[in-house]
Parts: structure tokens; sequence; C-alpha cells
């Protein structure tokens, strides 16, 4: 059976795309075809066999309470043993599925994306390694396979944004993304090392066996500041407030790349790490509840940023740290299901969005702005249908496919907190709004742009198409399909449905489009108005609240002031005395080499001499120790 | 008797001696290539024949020859090591002017010693495996019968090496003289701290310290290497070195385990000696052969310390490092031998702007240098903390503290050498050609240190199982 051979070999599913970026890396730089056609032909395969493997997972009944798990010893130390291996259950096969058929289509897409680009070898090998990593990530067994991987992404993810490395402010975003998630990897490694410090494993098997006992003996204070540790690699990964800076930045990697890496797999990392380690965070209350209010407070956050952008990428970009924030609220209120299945569905109507967004770029080339763009419906209308379903699925609307996951979230926070109901309802509004002023401006009005903008080759098409159609039922199918019965912590979680708050979701996200519809799509010259109006709110959210500035002024007094303390430290006084201590190591050295004369007499001296020494030492030693210990000898 | 347990050491005897036959009815024209591939092909053939043999443990001449896990893992060492070895010489070998089929001949009777070497179990046949190894040597050194300083080394080893091995005959003797035997086992057994029998132990450690060039035994080691024929400097390195190992091992931990009380301290002392020496001498030398010779002492002088634990960890350490050791310096000398044949010079100057003549030339040396360093994901990096953490544990941390202090001094040459080959600007414009089977060795010491580097269980549970096979 095939189901079985793919759950045998599912190591083989990350495999595929590193072996795909080894092939092109040394042998296919220079030939694009053979290029991309390794890089897709990975990534199918690797596709077909994660199929296989969720099939296997239905067939087998492999459940989150029963993973399949094989592994191999990778370091055996005494105290210390890790290894390297496969952990399949309903929420990282859930993963591999998305994973390789976003990376797929992705890849498709790239092709007509990046056609003629002088890098085009490159681009497939950083985008294979990248899904090789990401799906390392995916099916880890333990915290330090995850974080090996979690790096890796992050190098992908660098060497992605500054992919133009001719651009210096493509550099500088790359330079930026991989600081800023940087700081929050460190905090990821110390809460790593705390736990293997603490419990003696990291296996994700092993440790909730340990947890609870851990926690009725010592307590939970400990531990929650371990937790909040470990959740501070996910505010660097997945862009929660305060770490967020990067994302918007990292849109100046290629489309193809903000589609894959930055809306649809590496920043749901976090979320994926979070939920993987669920197991702990559920156990701690107070941890829970940061991840909740981080999470809110980022979704309301971005998606007031995103109120007033003008770049459509950087809408975009808002928007996912936006969405991102909303999953961890999920995760914060105890829903896994409810997250998983919104990062499911985001992954799909988010890469629609990026791949359509990408589109109107490549027809358009050169601009960003979309108040720049305009009446793009008729030259572009398989963007324009791409656009509108990506819209109308982030937005809620029934029956695409964020309705059904948004819904699930927004219940899970009802039954919990008022005040955060409240927080999501209010970014779900702001959400639609943005969305809906992105899709009028860009493709209504007039035309504004006197250059001939032209539609997305076929290449291109495809792959929108089948995230198009994902898009709409990505979120209907595994409603029915019992989607919490699998992807689920605790007792299966049947996903509910509230008329109350399907009903009062939907009309409110209607109302957002009409609203957006009366400013920026009617004709009647009223943004512009609107924006003069609302003064000191608008220029906030334009300028993102100037934490960009703060930051910036943070690191150039305090870093910088600290910096050239140390400097002035490394100058005068550890260089002083690092000087001294190579000198005499040089001296020390100079010394015995001038012993080495070439004379075979002074060898044979030497020689003769230290075996002397030896056998004095030998001889004599017993002899005073027995002389100092008082015996004979 | 089992002769089974034999056929590796039989099939060498067997093809060296048809090399020679071979090269006795060639053409004088001939460039002998052809007779190096035989060798390589047969020591290949050798190699994967010797991992049918693990079913097969025994002994052989009655206790005085074992195969055992331990044995066959010096062998395979010994063989992979010949074999690269071969490999990398074929262009070095045409620049002799004559005796170049007598070079691949000659190059598998020292492995014969080595192989022999591994499997003993009495004083006696260590000692006869050490001279044949040994003496082999002596004319192989010489080899380069054109260049001075080829000569200079033969003579220079071979009057040191002799006096040395003069040493531990007369150790042996002292031994035999007071426990009535040679056989490890029966040494053991009849064991006793007098001052006969330390007298006896203390030539023996003078005697297999000269062949691991532990400091204060060195002295010949740099200037043997530079003179040498390069593939030479890279086995003797590698296979002579390793191979004194493997005796080491049964000699401390079967035949004078009872009296680890006396050598521990003095081996101690030695380790951080060599380690000392070896890398601050290495600092100034200007000539990569030097370099790597001191480099070497260093290295003998870690893998030393793992003796000192005299437990499976400490001994699992020393083999799993033996053969990082090897798979760094295999990789350090075929570039050695590339940019010999190319530039005439084993000056580091020689080195400059090899990144850009070739690129993978470059990386390779890199890679086995920073290896050595031990700087991780590489193999050294491993290598170094089995070792640290099996003598750590026997309580030996002052000794983990200077290993450690040097390894970070030992950084700064390696890196001398990388800055020569990335940043220097290149000397002239000759192109710089590699011929096949060097570029093959470059990408397997590569691969194999990076691998081992990355994912060690696999090498790290062979050498526990070896390692087991003492106890």
């Amino acid at each position: 059976m095939f189901s079985q051979y793919a759950l045998d070999h599912a190591w083989l599913i990350p495999l595929l795309p590193a072996a795909a970026c080894m092939i092109i890396g040394v042998f296919l730089r220079r030939l694009p075809v053979l290029a991309a056609t390794a890089a897709i032909g990975m990534s199918l395969l690797s596709f077909i066999l994660a199929a296989g493997v969720a099939a296997g997972m239905f067939a087998q009944g492999i459940t989150i309470e029963q993973p399949l798990v094989y592994k191999i010893p990778w370091l055996t130390l005494p105290g210390l043993a890790v290894d390297m291996g496969v952990y399949l259950d309903p929420l990282s096969v859930m993963m591999l599925v998305v994973v390789t058929l976003v990376a797929l289509v992705v890849q498709l897409y790239s092709v007509g994306y990046m056609h003629g680009d002088e890098g085009f070898g490159r681009f497939f090998s950083y985008i294979s390694l990248f899904a090789a990593a990401m799906l390392g990530l995916v099916i880890a067994v333990n915290f330090l396979q995850l974080f090996v991987f979690w790096e890796l992404v992050g190098l992908c993810s660098y060497l992605l944004i500054g992919y133009y490395f001719h651009k210096i402010s493509a550099r500088e975003a790359a330079k930026k993304a991989f600081m800023t998630t940087r700081v929050g990897d460190f905090g990821l490694l110390i809460g790593i090392l705390l736990l293997q410090f603490l419990f003696g494993t990291l296996d994700f098997q092993a440790l909730p066996v340990q947890i609870p006992a851990y926690l009725v003996q010592h307590g939970s204070g400990l531990l929650t500041v371990v937790a909040l540790l470990l959740f501070v690699g996910p505010i660097g990964k997945s862009g929660q407030f305060p770490l967020h800076v990067w994302l918007p930045d990292a849109m100046e990697g290629p489309t193809p790349v903000s589609a894959l890496i930055h809306a649809a797999t590496m920043v749901v990392a976090g979320v994926y790490l979070v939920a993987r380690a669920f197991f702990l965070f559920s156990a701690l209350p107070e941890a829970m509840a940061v991840i909740a209010w981080v999470g809110a407070f980022t979704a309301c956050f971005a998606a007031s940023i995103a109120l007033t952008q003008r770049d459509i990428k950087r809408i975009l970009a808002y928007s996912t740290i936006s969405q991102l924030g909303y999953m961890m609220l999920a995760l914060g209120v105890g829903s896994l299901t409810a997250s998983m299945f919104h990062l499911l569905t985001h992954a799909f109507f988010k890469a629609l969005l990026f791949l359509a967004a990408g589109a109107v770029l490549h027809g358009l080339p050169g601009k960003n702005d979309i108040f720049e763009m305009g009446g793009l419906r008729r030259k572009m209308p398989a963007t324009f249908a791409a656009m509108v379903i990506g819209v109308l699925a982030i937005s809620g609307i029934p029956p695409f496919a964020g309705f059904f996951s948004k819904d699930e979230i927004l219940l899970a926070v009802f039954a919990v907190s008022k005040p955060l109901y409240a927080v999501a309802m209010v970014t779900a509004f702001m959400t639609t709004f943005y969305m809906a002023r992105l899709l009028f401006v860009v493709f209504c009005g007039p035309e504004k742009s006197g250059q001939q903008a032209h539609e997305a080759p076929l290449s291109m098409k495809i792959p929108m198409a089948i995230l198009g159609l994902l898009a709409i039922v990505g979120g209907y199918i595994p409603y029915t399909a019992g989607f919490g019965d699998w992807v689920r912590f605790g007792p299966a979680a049947h996903l509910a449905f509230d008329w109350k708050i399907a009903g009062s979701s939907t009309l409110l996200a209607l109302a957002a489009i009409g609203l957006a519809w009366l400013i920026y799509g009617s004709g009647c010259n009223t943004a512009a108005v609107l924006a003069r109006r609302s003064g000191l709110a608008y220029q906030l959210s334009y300028h993102k609240y100037y934490l960009d500035e703060a930051y910036l002024w943070l690191n150039h007094t305090l870093v910088d002031g600290f910096g050239k303390l140390l400097s002035w430290l490394e100058l005068h006084v550890v260089e002083g005395i690092l000087k001294g201590l190579a000198g005499l190591v040089g001296q020390l050295g100079n010394g015995l080499r001038k012993a080495q004369s070439g004379n075979l007499r002074v060898y044979g001296l030497v020689m003769f001499g230290a075996a002397m020494l030896m056998l004095l030492w030998l001889l004599f030693d017993p002899l005073l120790k027995g002389l100092l210990a008082g015996g004979g000898y | 008797m089992n002769l089974a347990l034999l056929s590796s050491e039989i099939a060498i005897v067997v093809l060296a001696v048809l090399l020679i036959c071979f090269d006795l009815f060639m053409p004088h024209r001939e460039t002998r290539r052809s007779l190096g591939i035989v060798a390589a092909c047969g020591v290949l053939a050798v190699l994967v024949h010797s991992f049918t043999q693990y079913g097969t443990v025994g002994t052989v001449y009655g206790d005085y020859f074992v195969v055992d896990h331990l044995a066959l893992f010096f062998k395979q060492v010994f063989l992979t090591a010949t074999l690269l070895t071969i490999l990398f010489s074929f262009g070095y070998v045409e620049k002799f002017t004559q005796n170049k089929g007598e070079f691949y001949a000659l190059l598998l009777f020292a492995l014969l010693g080595m192989m022999i070497m591994a499997s003993a179990h009495d004083l006696l046949t260590v000692f006869i495996g050490l001279e044949i190894m040994a003496v082999v040597f002596y004319v192989l050194v010489g080899f380069d019968l054109e260049n001075i300083k080829s000569s200079e080394a033969g003579i220079k080893y071979l009057i040191l090496g002799s006096a040395s091995s003069a040493v531990l005959l007369y150790g042996i003797s002292w031994i035999y003289g007071f426990t009535g035997s040679l056989l490890f086992k029966e040494v053991a057994a009849n064991m006793a701290a007098t001052p006969a029998i330390l007298m006896g132990l203390g030539l023996i450690v003078a005697g297999f310290c000269f062949k691991l060039s532990i400091v204060p035994f060195h002295m010949w080691a740099p200037d043997v290497y530079e003179g040498a024929p390069t593939p030479i400097t890279a086995l003797l390195a590698m296979g002579s070195k390793a191979a004194a190992f493997a005796v080491l091992l049964r000699v401390f931990l079967v035949a004078f385990a009872g009296l680890k009380l006396y050598w521990a301290p003095v081996l101690s002392v030695l380790a951080a000696l060599s380690m000392i020496v070896g890398i601050v001498v290495a600092i100034w030398q200007s000539g990569i052969k030097r370099m790597l010779a001191y480099s070497s002492v260093a290295q003998a002088g870690y893998i030393l310390s793992g003796l000192l634990a005299a437990n499976a960890a400490g001994v699992k350490g020393m083999l799993f490092y033996i053969v990082l050791y090897m798979v760094a310096t295999v990789g350090a000398f075929a570039v050695v031998v590339a940019v010999e044949e190319h530039s005439g010079s084993d000056a580091i100057a020689a080195f400059s702007g090899l990144a850009q003549k070739s690129p993978l030339l470059a990386l390779v040396m890199t890679i086995s240098l920073i290896s050595m360093a031990g700087i991780p994901p590489l193999a050294g990096f491993a290598g170094k903390l089995y070792l640290f953490i099996a003598i750590a544990a026997q309580g030996y941390l002052w000794l983990v503290v200077i290993g450690f202090v040097m390894s970070m001094i030992s950084v700064y040459y390696y890196i001398l050498v990388v800055k020569a080959m990335y940043t220097h600007p290149v000397q002239d414009d000759r192109v710089l050609t590699v011929n096949g089977p060097l570029k093959l060795v470059a990408m397997v010491s590569l691969l194999a240190t990076l691998f081992i580097g990355i994912y060690p269980e696999p090498l790290a549970e062979l050498a526990n199982a070896a390692a087991r096979a003492l106890w």
C-alpha cells in the first residue's frame, strides 16, 4: 500500500527538497529550466508522500494520543541523549500537507514570476532548502531538532529577503529580519536549555509525562518562566508585538517568497511551536493569558496599521501579522483546534492574496503604491477574481474558507473572555475594511496607470486558480470532515456553530465592505478628506505608531552608547591583556622553535634525557610517596 | 588454526609481491599509474572484505594474534588511510625519476606492519609489526632521491627510529625478564609494582612516545614530515600514529592495567606537554608541512589524553578522534600535494589566492583545518567533546582546560592558512589542474568531515563497539 510506504518513509519528505537544493546548488545554477524542474519535481514527490502520510494517518487511526514516531540517536553523551526523527500525528501531518502543497504551488508560480531573472537557479535552490527546513521543523521529535530547523528556516528567510542583494533596502531588510528574530530565538534557546536542565529530556513524548508530576511537586512558578521564554521565540518568528517590525520589511524579497515564507509557512512556525508544546503551555494559566493578550493586541494593532498603508505588499504583511495574532489568541484561550484550522485556511487565502498581489506587481512593474494603480479590473480579470476570492475569504464571508475558521476562533474566545472577544471583533471589522480598501483602490475606479498593464501568464494563473479553489472549499470541507476530531488537544473538539456569532461577524464584515466602498470605491473623493480629518490617528497608523523610529532611537542611544563603552574597554583593557597573553604564547613558541636546530645529536640528547627523567620519576615517585606516607618501600 | 582470520594480511602480502613482479616486467617508460590503480583496487577489496570479518572473531597462533572488533576497527582505518594515500599520490609519484613501481608495493608493506600491530597480542608481535612498518617508512621517507631534504629526513628518521626501537626492545626485555611472559594477559597476571617492572614500563612508554611524536620525543617529526614525500608524510601522520595507538591501547589497558596509578600521571603530563608545545610552536611555522607536523604532535596529545580515562568512554573518544583526524589529514595533505605539484613549494605563501584558482581545494583545506581546530559542526568538535567528557569524568579537569585553551590558540594558525587562501591575491595566473583521483579523495574527506560532524552517532557507535572489545 502506498500509504504504508509513505508512513514508513516520511523522513523522505524533507529530504527530497534538500536533495533538490544540493543538486541545483552544485550542478544546475546556470540551467534555469532544469533547476525549476528539479525543485518542482522534488516538491511534487514530497507532496505526494505527504498526502500518502495523511491517507495512512486516516487509515491507521493515528491520533494526537497515539502518534507514529520513529527516531535514531543523533548524539549520545553521558547525561545527554539527542534523537532525530519523525513525529507523525494529525497536527504535524496537517502541516506537512499544507507546507508541501503551498510550496509546490508557489514554486509553479515562481516559474512565471521569476522568468528571466539572473538568479533563477539560486532562487529555486534557496526555496527548496527552505521547504526542507520547514518540513524538518514540522516533523521534529524534540525541541532541539525543532530548534535546529527553526534556525535553518530563519537562514533561508534571510537569504530570500535579501535575494535582490544589489538593492540596499533588501539587504537592510534581510539583516533586520535576521537580527529581530534572533532576539526571539535567544529566548527560545534559553527556554529549551532550561527544559533540558529541569527534565533531562527534550522529547515531545517524554515531556508531557513528566510535567504534571513536576507541577505537583514544585508548583508552576519556574515552569511559567520557561514557557514564557519559549514563547519569546514565536514572538520573533511569528511577528507578534513587539518583534513584528521585521515582517513588513521582509516584503523586499520576491513576492513568491512573501507568499510561501512570510505568509503561509515560516511565520506560522511560531504558532506551530506553541501548538506542539501545548502540553506545557496549557498547564500554565498565566502563560496562556500572556499568549492570548499578546495575540489579541498584535491582531488589533497590526490591523490598525494596515488601514492606512499604501504599499500593496505591506498591507498584506500587516494583515499577516494581524492574522498570526488571531491564531495566537486562539491558542491562548485554549483552542488548539481553532488556531490550527485558521492556520490551514490562512495559508490558502493569504498565499492566494500574495500571489494575486504578485501578479499585479508583475503586470505593473515598478509600482507598489495602491493609489497609483486603480482600474485594473478590466486589464487583469483573472487576478481580479483571485483577489476577490482572497478578500472574501479573509473577511469571513460564508462560504469561503476564512468564515469557518474565524468563526471557530471567535466562538472559542467568546467562551473564555468577553474583552478579548470585543478586541477580536474590532480586528475582524478592520481586517475586512482594509482588504476591501485594497481591492477597490487597485481594481475599481478609473485606470490611473498610463502604462500597459498586462495579465499574468498561464504559469501564474494556474497556481492562483488552485489556491483560489482551496480558499473557497478549504474551510467547508475540513469543517464537515471532522477537523476537530483529529487536530485537537484533549478531548475531541467538535466544531460548533453558533448562529449569533456567525451572523454578527458576517454582518460586521458586510458593513466593513460597505464602508470601504463608500470611502474608496464609490468614486467620490472621500478618502483624502477622511485622511485629513482624522489627523493624528491617521498619522500614527500610517507611521506604524513610530515603532521603527523608537527602535532606531533605542539602538542609537542605548545600544550604541553601551557599544562605545564596551569598545573603550575592549581597546584599553581587554586588548592589553590579550596582547600580553598572545605575546607570551608567541615568545614561548619562538623559544621552543629555536631548540629545533636540525641537529641530530641534540634530538637524540633530548630524547634520551627525557627518557631518563621519566624513568627517574616512575622509579622514585612511589618511593617518595611511600616515604611521605611514613611507610617503607 | 583459522587462516580466514589472517586473510586480510595474506591478501596484502600477495598484492605487494604481485606489484613488485608486475613492475619487473613493465617497460621502463610506463608511468606505473596502472600499478597504483591495481594497488588501490586491491586495498579497496580487502577493506570491503574486512567488513565481513566482524562475525568471525578469534585468535591465531595461540593467543599471539587476535582478531576482535578493536583490531578490525584499526585495520579498516589503516586500509582506508592507505587507499586514500595511494589515490592522491598518483601525480606525485610520476615525478620520481626511478623506482616508481616499488613505491606502491612499499606502501602496502607499511600497511601490513600496521595491520599486524593492530592484532598483536604480545610484546614480540608488536615489535615485529612495528619494525615492518618502521623499516618501510625509513625507506619511503628518503624515497625522493633527487631531493636532498628527503634523504636527510630519511637518515634522521632511521637513526632516531632505531634508537627508539632499541629503547622499546630494552623495555620489553625487562618486562619479559620479570613477568616471564610476553603475552599481554600473562603480563597482566604477573604484574607487580616492582622497580624492575616500572623500569620496563618507562622504557616502553619512551619507545611508543617516539612513534607517536609525543613531546619531548617529537623532535624528529617536523624535520621528517617536511623532508618526506608528501603522501608519505600524510601516511606517517595518519597510519603510523594510529598503529602506535592501537598497540598502546592493548599494552596499557590490558598488560599494564594494574599499574595505572603509575603510568597515568606520566602520560597526563606528556599529553599536556604535547598539546602545549605542538600548538605554540606551530604558530611560527611558515611551511605548511612543518605546521601540520606540529599540529599532529598536538593532536597526538589530544588522542593520548583519552587513554587516561582508562574506560570504554575514553577509548571510544580516542578511536573516534583517530578516524576524524585521519579524514581531516587526508583532505589537508591532498590539497598540499596539489599545491606542491602546481607551485613546487609547500610554504603557506604558496596557498595565496587558492580559493580563486580552485574553490574546491580551498574549501577542503578550510574544512579539514577547522575540523582539526574543533569547531562545530565539523567532526573535530564531536571528537574533542567525546574525549573531554570522558577524561573530565575521571577527574582530569586540568587537562581538559589545557586542551580547551590550546585548541582555541590553534585556531589562529589554522585560520592563517584559510586567510591566505581566501583573502590574499593570486600570485600567478597559471591554471591549477587537479587530477580525478585527488579530487575524489578531497571530496571524500570533505563529505566525511561534514557527515561525522553533523551526525556523529554511527561512527561513535562503531567506536564504542570496538572499545568494548578491550574489556
